[in-house]
């Protein structure tokens, strides 16, 4: 028999109910990543996708259903699954360094001397490329770099799984690849496990292990999964002629446009 | 959030612009040595006189008509010159002592400034730690609200009575009618500061853990700064309103008391001097706490 998986989504349900309205979001999401997998969530806007994040984050309850990390029930939000948020989320009143800093204060409090506490910080944020502004404020910073350091905050909790909300949705395509390359560069050398939403279906091909394509709402649930056997390391100027590329490129994109097109509602 | 695109992501901040290359002084000769810098001084010059110069015209222009209105025979007023004769020791002297009850203004204007200070202190701490509760809790906010909604449109002075009742001392009923008066804007937009943190900063405090006290300091007063400061700049307003209706009936020392013993003697003219001052002393304590807001909450504003 298998092992279980490192991440399992069980039957996860979710409806928001505010007075008598309900709205039914999410149904019967079943799926298990594995660790170190590298996993892309698509679907139209206003699908789920966040909410599905959200309920692996914690921050969200699901109605029903469960999700297990590491064989551990997750039911509260917590530093093993940091979130690198839609709006990057820094605290605008501290630097690059102390947005960072006070995740690593606050994760390794007991375990890390106050010195390696710091050294931990710079090299996150080299990590990512930002150290040397490490004394700017987020609104003295452009948007790429508000995502780097989000994604630094994020490393710095060292989690066991990150959880990226459409981390580059707002950025230019230039930042953007530079951000990707960035990711892989990352994920390559730590190994974590990731989970990425995203609308850019070149994003989801590029980046992901698996794309996990997901239906229409009401009721979202997830449609297809489609595998990205690619090797790694993988560069995007190659694979614009690789035939496995333009494979599952086409296959996402006559999901999300063939067979899912999004309605609007009028 | 709206970026604008295009933005390279290692920009670092281009050298400004605006240092001029120096290409004149190849055609000029003789380049007159006082030029550079008078130019670079009138644009300074204009402005700061841009600043300056419209007040003082409108203040002269006032003093020119009040001064017509109020020179001839049968005037209720006195004129500026004539304040200025009656009122000068007050005007030059702020700070003289020629008897205990003969004391210059700069005096009485400390003297109201410290029980403003105290009980403005006070109404600070309360407001802000009750109205983090209210932000905070549904039930502290549904049991509280409609009471301080009512209590905050109660006049200050209305307060007085009960508080000389209460304290039976002139003192600390001044001072609570500076704290009553004080702490409903600040109590109220402390709570309504709290209530409008970004869910974003709630969702890096709950994934990080942090726990009530450390979410208090990190996250709680620095993201509803802003409100805070919009309420205490607002209260130490209406306490500086307060303190001199309520010295004008409790007596003592004060420029509240001051302005009604010189209307019991009839001294208009020492009126007229002590509302220059109390108008001063508002716009400086309202520039003050402005300042240290700014100083405060460098950055939480600009996201
Ligand atoms: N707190 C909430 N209360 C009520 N309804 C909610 C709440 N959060 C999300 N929803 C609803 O759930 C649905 C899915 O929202 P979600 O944010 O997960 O979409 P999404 O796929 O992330 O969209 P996008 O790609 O635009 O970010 C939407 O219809 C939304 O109105
Ligand atoms: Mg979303």
């Amino acid at each position: 028999m298998k092992q279980a998986p490192y991440l399992q989504i069980d039957g996860v349900e979710k409806t928001f109910t505010r007075g008598d309205t309900s709205n039914h979001v999410l149904a019967d999401i079943h799926v298990g990543i594995d660790k170190g997998e590298f996993v892309s969530i698509i679907g139209h806007s206003g699908c789920g996708k966040s909410t599905l994040l959200n309920i692996i984050a914690g921050l969200t309850p699901a109605t029903s259903g469960g999700v297990l990390l590491d064989n551990k029930e997750v039911n509260e939000p917590g530093p093993d699954r940091a979130v690198v948020f839609q709006n990057h989320s820094l605290l605008p009143w501290l630097t690059v360094y102390e947005n960072v800093r006070m995740a690593v204060d606050k994760v390794f409090r007991a375990t890390k001397s106050r010195a390696e506490r710091h050294d931990w910080t710079m090299h996150k944020l080299d990590l990512v490329h930002m150290a040397h502004a490490r004394d700017r404020r987020p609104a003295e910073i452009s948007g790429g770099m508000k995502q780097r350091v989000g994604i630094a905050r994020a490393l710095a909790m060292e989690p066991k799984i990150l959880l990226l909300d459409e981390p580059f949705g707002a950025l230019d395509a230039l930042t953007r690849a530079h951000l990707q390359d960035s990711v892989m560069q990352i994920h390559a050398t730590l190994k974590n496990t990731m989970i990425m939403i995203t609308h850019d279906v070149d994003e989801a091909v590029l980046l992901s292990d698996r794309i996990i394509m997901m239906t229409n709402g009401p009721a979202a649930t997830i449609g297809e999964i489609l595998e990205v056997s690619l090797p790694r390391p993988r560069k995007r100027l190659e694979l614009v002629t690789n035939t496995t590329y333009i494979k599952a490129r086409e296959a996402v994109l006559k999901f999300l446009y063939e067979r899912h097109a999004f309605v609007e509602a009028a | 959030m709206s970026r604008p695109a295009l933005r390279a992501v290692e920009t670092m901040p281009q050298p400004s612009a605006a240092a001029p290359a120096p290409s004149a002084e190849v055609v000029t000769l003789t380049p007159p040595r006082s030029a550079p810098r008078l130019a670079l001084l009138k644009p300074k010059l204009i402005s700061t006189a841009s600043v300056v110069l419209p007040p003082l015209l409108t203040l002269a222009l006032i003093l020119l008509v009040w001064e017509i209105l109020c020179s001839g025979a049968g005037a209720t007023l006195p004129s500026p010159s004539q304040v200025w004769r009656d009122s000068s020791d007050l005007i030059l002297d702020p700070f003289f002592v020629a008897g205990s009850q003969d004391i210059g203004l700069g005096w009485r204007v400390l003297t109201s400034l410290q029980r403003v200070a105290i009980g403005f202190g006070l109404a600070a701490l309360v407001g802000i730690a009750v109205g983090t509760l209210v932000g905070q809790s549904t039930w502290a906010m549904r049991g509280l609200d409609p009471i301080f909604q009512v209590l905050r449109t109660v006049p200050p002075l209305a307060w007085l009575p009960i508080s000389l009742a209460a304290f039976r001392d002139a003192n600390p009923s001044a001072i609570f009618v500076i704290f009553i008066t004080a702490i409903w804007p600040i109590l109220i937009n402390t709570s309504v500061g709290i209530r409008n943190i970004p869910q974003d900063y709630r969702n890096v405090a709950a994934v990080l853990r942090l726990n009530q006290i450390e979410f208090f300091w990190k996250i709680m007063l620095p993201s509803a700064a802003p409100y805070i400061f919009t309420g205490l700049r607002i209260g130490v307003g209406l306490a500086w309103l307060a303190i001199v209706a309520a010295e004008m009936l409790t007596g003592g020392v004060g420029i509240g008391f001051f302005i009604w013993d010189a209307w019991n003697s009839s001294k208009l003219s020492d009126i007229i001097v002590a509302l220059v001052y109390i108008g001063f002393i508002g716009f400086v304590l309202d520039r003050l706490i402005a300042g240290l807001a700014t100083i405060v909450t460098r950055g939480t504003a600009a996201n």
